[in-house]
């Protein structure tokens, strides 16, 4: 411990005597690009990406996609009631959990199920919670797109923004804490960085030493209003240099870069016990969920130009020019994908519901006498109009 | 068995809870080597090191959050916010995501470690920032339990088993018995059972009912309609979520009558919820209207303290006035 006294917060700091007012922008902070929008290799070092890692990369991410249009479709025709995509992003979310060790938590903000697909979520599982049918793991108490999964390491997404962030610090220091060689990586959109929880949680995550690495997917917008009306000053990267926060700001539209980028912070944070902030600069393609028509904010200009740096057609061309990928191969994995998805939608819609149980289980470990008398109430109560409640009738009659 | 007040009981739990198991951490401002500005964490640092007993920033909201991380994680921690008066900033973390971790996740992960440790309450010329007394809030919110002590007895055994507990607990501690509240504590490891409440003292004709600070005050009121020839049965609450349903509405079938003391402001006190409650189980035992003497409806004042407070004069012109009904 430092002798007491001994402190004093203002040794490093020189003197001057010009007024100098520091300004945004001395400082500019670059973006790590390693492929170019033709999916040409950028840089003279050796790629970070073997076959096997860019292609599951790759499959991964034309997974996700291809289920985020079906869901959406699925929304639209009334099947589910709400659905958010990650279409424009998979590269971002994808490939920084390609860098990552299966033992590493992640928190992801809701926007991250290329997460869930690249770690092996099922078809089947994807839907149990979509349709929040019994075999949803949250016991249908969730909206859709709350997935969660412990065998994954993949925490159960919560709605308010930015929650995720202190506690990604504390999770982390718990791993370093029981001797886990593992840390956290947690999500978050650049709107979600104007919570309070975010600054919270990087000042503690920078000062109690954690294991965490902070992803932002910086992607234009937080449902209509543009980073432009969000914050001021060099983007989220430059926060993170004012927490003493090791920072990168990479492209999030290129795969290569994502990887090359979450394995350098994996690395940095577990041997130095840190702290490491990854500011993706990507886009939104699709609206902010089902509730949200985009064209009310944005141009349709704007979302062709970033079409055209569609990451999952960026990655491909790579792939392609490497000799790696078997293209019909690809194609039949993406028809076997969505018919898998369309069969999966037919039966999880199918399912019952959880019971009347689930209703009351979990609130504490063990179910408390208050509330056990309220479920004896509502139970005499539906068992004397089982029509009103159709959904848990059945099971009590 | 030792002499201790209210902190060294804290103190000796916390001491006695990391002892016992090593996932027990405790965080906080001002709780590593200054040992908290009430010095409820005295010594931690110094036995358990800078690793399981650690400064954080100044930040309710994400002492609260990292706290949520590191018990979702499986260690066990203990959580100290300054005042309760300054937890609000953590309001959402507490309400959104504390109580609602397991059951949103259909009991995949939870934070069931975790145990939130604040002083609360007035008596000690705080103003509005430094005493008020927050428990209806959290006792809102299904998820959580919230635990509150009257004596260094009960603190230490009460908190032991919060901090034990599958399920997070707040736990409010009446700083103004901090130092004044002196009692017998055994040194060895005990527990108390959250959700009991203590039948501190027996009676006949009216059931008082408080928790923390106010029982002693409930207590000296009782004492004084006692020259009245009025028997008073005196409860001591102990958790007020959940409550101990059973044991207040046996004893109001006994006495047929009701009073519920606390400091906080009358509307939509706790004590709304004990009377709704035992006006529905008792309403053929009950002879008299349910009384609540309550804080008043203001902000918690400076120089009216006195007056604001509900102390043993109003409690007993209450109780003279339920056994006159």
């Amino acid at each position: 411990m430092t002798n007491i006294n001994e402190r004093n917060h203002i040794a490093h700091i020189n003197t001057t005597q010009e007024v100098n007012i520091i300004s945004d922008g001395l400082v500019a902070i670059p973006m790590l690009q390693l492929l170019d929008t033709n999916g040409e290799y950028l840089s003279h070092n050796p790629s970070p990406l073997t076959q096997e890692s860019a292609l599951k990369i790759l499959y991964s991410m034309h997974y996700t996609r291809l289920l985020d249009e079906r869901m959406v479709s699925a929304q639209r025709q009334g099947r589910i009631s709400f659905y958010l995509a990650c279409t424009g992003e998979e590269a971002a979310v994808v490939a920084s959990t390609a860098a990552l060790e299966p033992v590493d938590m992640i928190m992801s903000q809701y926007r991250e199920q290329g997460a869930l697909v690249y770690r092996g979520y099922t078809t089947a599982q994807f839907m149990n919670q979509l349709f929040s049918n019994k075999l949803d793991p949250n016991k249908g108490r969730q909206m859709p797109i709350h997935y969660g999964d412990k065998t994954l390491n993949f925490m159960t997404v919560s709605s308010p923004l930015g929650t995720q962030i202190p506690q990604a610090a504390g999770y982390a220091f718990g791993q370093k804490y029981t001797g886990e060689a593992a840390l956290t990586i947690c999500y978050f959109g650049e709107g979600a960085a104007s919570e309070g929880d975010f600054h919270a949680g990087l000042n503690m995550a920078a000062v109690l030493n954690c294991p965490t690495i902070f992803f932002c997917r910086n992607n234009g917008y937080a449902i209509s209003t543009p980073t432009a009306e969000q914050f001021a000053g060099d983007g989220i990267a430059s926060r993170g240099i004012g927490y003493g926060v090791k920072t990168i700001r990479v492209d999030g539209n290129d795969a290569m870069a994502v990887f090359a980028a979450t394995q350098a912070a994996r690395k940095i944070a577990l041997a130095e016990s840190c702290p490491v902030l990854i500011e993706a600069m990507t886009y939104r393609l699709a609206a902010h969920s089902t509730s949200d028509d985009p064209s009310g904010y944005r141009s349709a200009d704007e979302e062709v130009k970033w079409q055209e740096k569609d990451p999952i057609a960026r990655l491909q061309k790579y792939c392609i020019a490497q000799s790696w990928l078997d293209l019909e191969h690809l194609d039949a994995y993406i028809t076997q994908s969505r018919a898998e998805i369309l069969a999966e939608v037919k039966r999880a819609e199918k399912e019952d519901y959880a019971s009347i149980d689930d209703l009351f289980a979990d609130v504490y470990a063990v179910l408390p006498k208050h509330l056990d008398t309220q479920k004896q109430s509502l139970q005499a109560h539906i068992k004397k109009y089982p029509e009103a409640y159709p959904k848990t009738a059945r099971e009590l009659l | 068995m030792a002499q201790m007040n209210l902190l060294q009981a804290i103190n000796n739990a916390l001491i006695t809870a990391m002892r016992a198991d090593n996932k027990v951490l405790v965080l906080g401002e001002d709780v590593g080597h200054f040992g908290g500005v009430f010095r409820a964490t005295s010594h931690l640092q110094e036995e358990f090191g800078r690793e399981r007993c650690f400064n954080t920033p100044l930040v309710e909201q994400g002492i609260i959050g990292f706290a949520n991380g590191l018990a979702a994680q499986g260690c066990k921690p203990v959580a100290e916010i300054q005042f309760g008066d300054y937890i609000f900033p953590a309001f959402d973390q507490i309400i959104n995501e504390t109580a609602k971790f397991r059951y949103r996740s259909g009991g995949q992960f939870d934070c069931g470690g975790l145990t939130i440790r604040t002083p609360y309450g007035g008596g000690i010329a705080g103003g509005h920032y430094h005493s008020q007394s927050p428990e209806a809030f959290f006792a809102h919110i299904p998820g959580i339990k919230v635990v509150i002590p009257r004596n260094p007895y009960q603190a230490k055994g009460l908190l032991l088993s919060a901090i034990r507990e599958p399920d997070p607990v707040i736990f409010f501690e009446p700083k103004r018995l901090y130092r004044a509240a002196v009692g017998d504590v055994p040194e060895s490891d005990y527990e108390l059972p959250l959700g009991h409440a203590d039948i501190v003292q027996t009676g006949s004709d009216i059931t008082l009912v408080a928790w923390g600070a106010q029982v002693e005050i409930i207590q000296e009121a009782a004492q004084r309609a006692l020259g009245d020839g009025i028997s008073c049965e005196v409860i001591d609450l102990q958790s007020i979520l959940p409550w101990d349903i059973a044991t207040v509405s046996t004893s109001v079938v006994k006495t047929g009558r009701l009073l519920i003391n606390h400091e906080a402001p009358l509307t939509a006190g706790f004590a709304a919820e004990v009377a709704a409650e035992i006006q529905s189980q008792c309403f053929l035992s009950l002879e008299a209207p349910i009384m609540r003497v309550c804080g008043l409806d203001t902000p918690y004042p400076l120089v009216h303290e006195k007056e604001y407070m509900p102390d043993a004069l109003k409690t007993y012109e209450a109780i003279i006035a339920t056994m006159n009904y």
